[in-house]
C-alpha cells in the first residue's frame, strides 16, 4: 500500500508539471500519468480497483465543494438563465446524442446514459481555464459558468433518476452491486426521496448546532475532523439508503453553503479534495483500456466526433438565441465541448447497474478522456484562429461604414480598451468638450456602452487600418487602456513603429507590464491596482486614528516613492538578485522616511524659545 | 447666536494646543465645529457645502496654529474658494454681511516676541491685517482675536486654563457681545 502510494504521488508529481508546462492542465497531467502506470503501459498500478474506491471519495468531496459554493438565494435570482440556457443545454444535448445512439443500434438506457455522460461539462477544467485566461468575466464566460451551475444542480435528479435506467430497460446486462438490484424503478426512486429528506434534515438541525458547539471549544483541528466527519457521514448514510455518496454531500454542500462556517468547511475539506481527487484521475488514467482504444479507435473517434460536433451545435445555436454575439457564441461552443469528471463516476454506476456494458463503458471512458486532452487544443485554436479571423471578417465592414474618416478627424485622443478603466477616461474628456475615438474588442459590452451614448467602435486595435480609420496619423495621444498585457504591449509597438508621433498614455497591469513598458521607452504609464491599493491604506491609516490630511499626504508619498522606485528597478528586474536587493533597499528607504517624519508638516521646537527671556527665535 | 468654529490644523493628532482649545470649544453650546483637514484632506473643498454652512451661522471662527505669521494653507485654499465673488463680496455678494469673524490662533512665540522689540517685529494685531481686511471687505464685523502664546511651552494645566478662556471667548461672541 505504502509502495503504491509512493508509485501514484510520484507519477503525479512528475506528469502535472509538465502537463501544465505544456498549457495542458493538471486535470490531463493526472490522466496521462495514471495511462503511464496502467497495465497496458507501465503496468505499476497494481490494485487500481481497490485504490479506485478509496479514490471515488475525491469525487464525493469535490460535489460537496461545488455544493458549498452554490447559495439557494443566488441561484433563485438568476433562475431564469439557468434553466433556459443550462437546461436546454443539458436536454437537447443528451436528447440528440441519445438519438444518435438509438439510431447505431444501441439500446435505449445505454444511449441515454451515454447521452447524458457526454451532455455534461467539466466544471474544474472549465473554470480554470477560463481564470487563467481571463475570461471568466465576458459574456460568454457567465454564460457558461450558469450553464456548468446547472449541470451541477441537474446531477440531483440525474443520480436519483439514474436507477430508473437500469430498473426499466430489458437490454442492460444485470446489474451486480448496486444496492437497488432487484426492485423496480419507481420504488427505488421513492426510497431515495425518504433519504435525500432524511439528509436535507440533518443538514438543518444536526450539523449546525454540530459545528457551533465546536466553534466554541476553539480547536482548529477539531473543525477539520467535523468537516470530514460529515462529509464522510452523509456519504454512508447516503450509501446506506442506495443513493449515491456523491449526490447526498452534494446536497450536503447546498444545503450548508448559506451557513456561518462555509470558509471553514471549504477549507478544510480543499486539500483532502485535492488529493483524492487527483487520485481519482490517476485511477481512470490507470483503468483506460489501451487495447480497446487500439482495437476501436473508429469507434472511439465516432463517438467523439459526435461529441464534439453535437454539443458545439447545440451550443452555436444556444448561444446566438441568447443574443450572444458571434465571438462570444463561439467561447461558449468550445469551451463546454470538454466531458465532465462526474462523467467517469456515472460511468461506474452505469457499469455496475448494468445499464452499460464493459466495452461501452470503456469506450465512453476513453472519450471522456480524450476530450479532456482536446480542451487545451480547442483553447488555442480559438485564440489564434478564430478571434482573428472573426476579427478579419468583421472589421473591414464595420471599420469602413462605422468610422467615417471625417468624423473623427478632429478627435485628438483615442482610447483603446473602454473596460473600467477605459470609460472612466472617456467620460473624463467628454464632459470637457474632448471627445475620443474609442475602439473595443468585446463586441457585447459595446452595445451595452452604446446604450449609455457613447459611440465605441468594434474593433482590434493593433490592426494597422483600424488604427488609420480611427485617425490615428492625426491625433495627438493614444489612451491604451486594455487589460491584456500581451495586447497593449502589441498594440503601443505597431503604434511606435508607425505612427511616432503619439503621445502614449498606457494602462499597466501591473510591474512586470510596467517593466516592459518602460524597455519600450513608454513613459506614461499607470498601473491599475496602485491608485486603489493607495485609497485601500490611506482609509486603513484614518481608521487607525491618523488625520485625514496626514494619512492622505502618505498616500501621496508612497505613490510617488513607488513611481520612482518601479522606475529605479525596471533595469534590474530580469535579474532576481539585484533586483530584490534594490527592491528591499527601497522598501526600507520608504519606511525610513516616515520614521524622519518628513512626510507630515513639522511640529518644529525652533519656534518656540526654550525660556521666555530667550528672544532670539519665535 | 450660532458659531461656525473652522478648526484648521494639518497634523490634529500631534496638536496639543490646539486640541485642548477644540475640546473646550466642543461643550460650548451652539457652536459647530468644522473640521476643514479632516475634510480635505486632498484640498479639494466643497465649496457649496461651505457657504450652505457660512449662512447657516451668524459667527464664524477661523481656529488654527500661527503657521509663518499667517494660518495653515488649507485655510488660504479655503477662502480662495469659498469666499468667491457674487457670495462673499463684490456685486450680489452680500451673504455675509452683518455677521462677525473671529481669529483664535496659537504661536509658538511668545508675547514679548510679537512688539516692535521683538523678534517678530510686529504686534500680532497687526499680524492678522489680512483676516481684518478680509472681513471688512465681506461686510462681518472682525472681533478681538484669542491669542494663546508660546504654546509649546504651556503645561496641561495652563493649556486647560486657556481651554477655559476659549470657551469664555466663544460664549460672548455667540451672545454677540463686542468682544
Ligand atoms: C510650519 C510651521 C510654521 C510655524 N510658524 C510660526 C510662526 O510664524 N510664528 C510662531 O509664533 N510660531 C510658529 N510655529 C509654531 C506653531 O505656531 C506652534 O507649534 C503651534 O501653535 C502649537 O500648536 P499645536 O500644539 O496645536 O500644534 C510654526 C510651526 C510650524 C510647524
Amino acid at each position: 500500500m505504502l509502495v503504491q502510494a509512493f508509485i501514484y504521488l510520484a507519477a503525479a508529481a512528475l506528469a502535472v508539471p509538465v502537463a501544465k508546462r505544456l498549457g495542458l492542465g493538471s486535470v490531463l497531467g493526472y490522466l496521462l500519468a495514471g495511462a503511464a502506470l496502467g497495465p497496458s503501459v507501465l503496468n505499476l498500478a497494481g490494485s487500481a480497483a481497490e485504490l479506485g474506491h478509496f479514490a471515488e471519495f475525491g469525487v464525493v468531496m469535490l460535489l460537496f465543494l461545488v455544493g458549498l459554493e452554490l447559495r439557494l438565494s443566488e441561484l433563485w435570482a438568476m433562475r431564469a438563465r439557468l434553466l433556459g440556457l443550462g437546461g436546454l443545454q443539458v436536454v437537447v444535448t443528451a436528447g440528440l446524442l441519445a438519438a444518435l445512439g438509438l439510431a447505431a443500434d444501441v439500446a435505449w438506457p445505454a444511449a441515454t446514459a451515454g447521452g447524458v455522460i457526454l451532455a455534461l461539462s467539466s466544471t474544474a477544467i472549465i473554470i480554470q481555464t477560463l481564470q487563467e485566461k481571463r475570461l471568466m468575466g465576458t459574456p460568454g464566460g457567465q454564460a457558461t459558468f450558469s450553464i456548468l451551475l446547472f449541470q451541477a444542480l441537474a446531477i440531483i435528479p440525474i443520480l436519483a433518476l439514474w436507477p430508473l435506467l437500469g430498473g426499466g430497460g430489458g437490454a442492460g446486462e444485470a446489474g451486480h452491486g448496486a444496492a437497488a438490484a432487484g426492485r423496480p424503478g419507481w420504488q427505488v426512486a421513492l426510497g431515495y426521496l425518504g433519504g435525500l429528506a432524511a439528509i436535507i434534515a440533518a443538514g438543518r438541525f444536526l450539523i449546525r448546532p454540530l459545528f457551533r458547539a465546536i466553534a466554541r471549544t476553539g480547536l482548529r483541528e477539531l473543525f477539520t475532523v467535523a468537516a470530514l466527519l460529515v462529509v464522510v457521514g452523509i456519504a454512508a448514510i447516503t450509501e446506506a439508503v442506495g443513493l449515491s455518496a456523491a449526490l447526498g454531500t452534494f446536497i450536503g454542500g447546498v444545503l450548508l453553503a448559506d451557513s456561518e462556517y462555509r470558509h471553514e468547511l471549504v477549507a478544510d475539506i480543499e486539500p483532502f479534495k485535492g488529493l483524492l481527487l487527483g487520485l481519482f484521475f490517476i485511477t481512470v488514467g490507470a483503468s483506460l483500456d489501451m487495447p480497446l482504444i487500439a482495437r476501436e479507435p473508429v469507434a472511439i473517434l465516432a463517438l467523439l466526433g459526435a461529441m464534439v460536433l453535437v454539443k458545439s451545435g447545440v451550443l452555436l445555436a444556444l448561444g446566438r438565441l441568447f443574443r450572444l454575439g458571434w465571438d462570444q457564441t463561439l467561447l461558449l461552443a468550445l469551451v463546454l465541448i470538454v466531458g465532465d469528471e462526474f462523467a467517469f463516476v456515472l460511468i461506474s454506476l452505469s457499469r455496475a447497474q448494468g445499464v452499460l456494458g464493459a466495452e461501452q463503458a470503456g469506450l465512453l471512458t476513453a472519450t471522456v478522456a480524450l476530450s479532456m486532452a482536446l480542451t487545451p487544443l480547442l483553447f488555442l485554436a480559438y485564440e489564434r484562429i478564430v478571434v482573428p479571423r472573426l476579427i478579419a471578417a468583421r472589421a473591414p465592414a464595420k471599420a469602413a461604414d462605422e468610422i467615417d474618416p471625417a468624423a473623427v478627424r478632429d478627435h485628438e485622443v483615442i482610447i483603446a480598451g473602454f473596460g473600467r478603466v477605459g470609460h472612466v477616461v472617456g467620460r473624463m474628456l467628454r464632459a470637457h468638450g474632448r471627445t475620443a475615438t474609442v475602439l473595443d474588442l468585446d463586441s457585447d459590452y459595446i452595445e451595452l456602452i452604446r446604450k449609455l451614448g457613447f459611440k465605441v467602435f468594434y474593433g482590434d486595435a493593433t490592426r494597422l487600418d483600424l488604427l488609420h480609420a480611427a485617425g490615428a496619423a492625426h491625433a495627438k495621444i493614444f489612451v491604451v487602456a486594455i487589460d491584456q498585457p500581451a495586447q497593449s504591449l502589441a498594440l503601443v509597438e505597431t503604434l511606435q513603429k508607425h505612427f511616432p508621433h503619439l503621445t502614449l498614455l498606457v494602462r499597466a497591469e501591473g510591474r512586470v507590464h510596467a517593466y516592459e513598458l518602460q524597455k519600450r521607452g513608454v513613459k506614461f504609464f499607470y498601473r491599475e491596482m496602485l491608485g486603489s491599493a493607495l485609497d485601500l491604506g490611506e482609509a486603513t491609516l484614518r481608521q487607525l486614528g491618523h488625520g485625514a490630511h496626514e494619512a492622505h499626504r502618505a498616500a501621496r508619498a508612497f505613490r510617488r516613492h513607488d513611481e520612482e522606485a518601479v522606475r529605479a528597478l525596471a533595469e534590474h528586474w530580469e535579474d532576481d538578485d539585484v533586483y530584490f536587493s534594490e527592491a528591499r533597499k527601497s522598501i526600507e528607504a520608504f519606511e525610513k522616511m516616515f520614521e524622519d517624519d518628513r512626510a507630515t508638516p513639522p511640529s518644529d521646537p525652533a519656534w518656540a524659545p526654550a525660556a521666555p527671556e530667550d528672544r532670539s527665535r519665535g | 447666536m450660532s458659531v461656525l468654529l473652522q478648526f484648521v490644523h494639518p497634523v490634529a493628532r500631534k496638536s496639543r494646543a490646539n486640541r485642548a482649545l477644540l475640546d473646550a470649544a466642543r461643550a460650548v453650546q451652539g457652536v459647530t465645529v468644522n473640521d476643514l483637514y479632516e475634510l480635505y484632506p486632498d484640498f479639494h473643498i466643497d465649496v457649496a457645502r461651505e457657504q450652505a454652512l457660512l449662512e447657516a451661522h451668524a459667527v464664524v471662527v477661523f481656529q488654527h496654529p500661527f503657521y509663518w505669521y499667517s494660518a495653515p494653507a488649507l485655510l488660504k485654499e479655503w477662502q480662495d474658494l469659498v469666499l468667491a465673488a457674487g457670495f462673499a463680496y463684490g456685486p450680489g455678494g452680500t451673504r455675509l454681511r452683518g455677521k462677525t469673524l473671529g481669529s483664535a490662533l496659537t504661536t509658538g512665540g511668545a508675547a514679548e516676541a510679537y512688539s516692535p522689540t521683538g523678534h517678530n517685529r510686529y504686534p500680532i494685531r497687526a499680524l492678522l491685517a489680512p483676516f481684518d481686511q478680509t472681513a471688512h471687505l465681506c461686510g462681518m464685523r472682525y472681533a478681538e482675536p484669542f491669542v494663546v502664546h508660546a504654546a509649546p511651552r504651556l503645561s496641561d494645566a495652563a493649556l486647560a486654563e486657556e481651554g477655559a478662556r476659549y470657551a469664555d471667548w466663544l460664549r460672548a461672541l455667540a451672545a454677540g457681545a463686542p468682544v
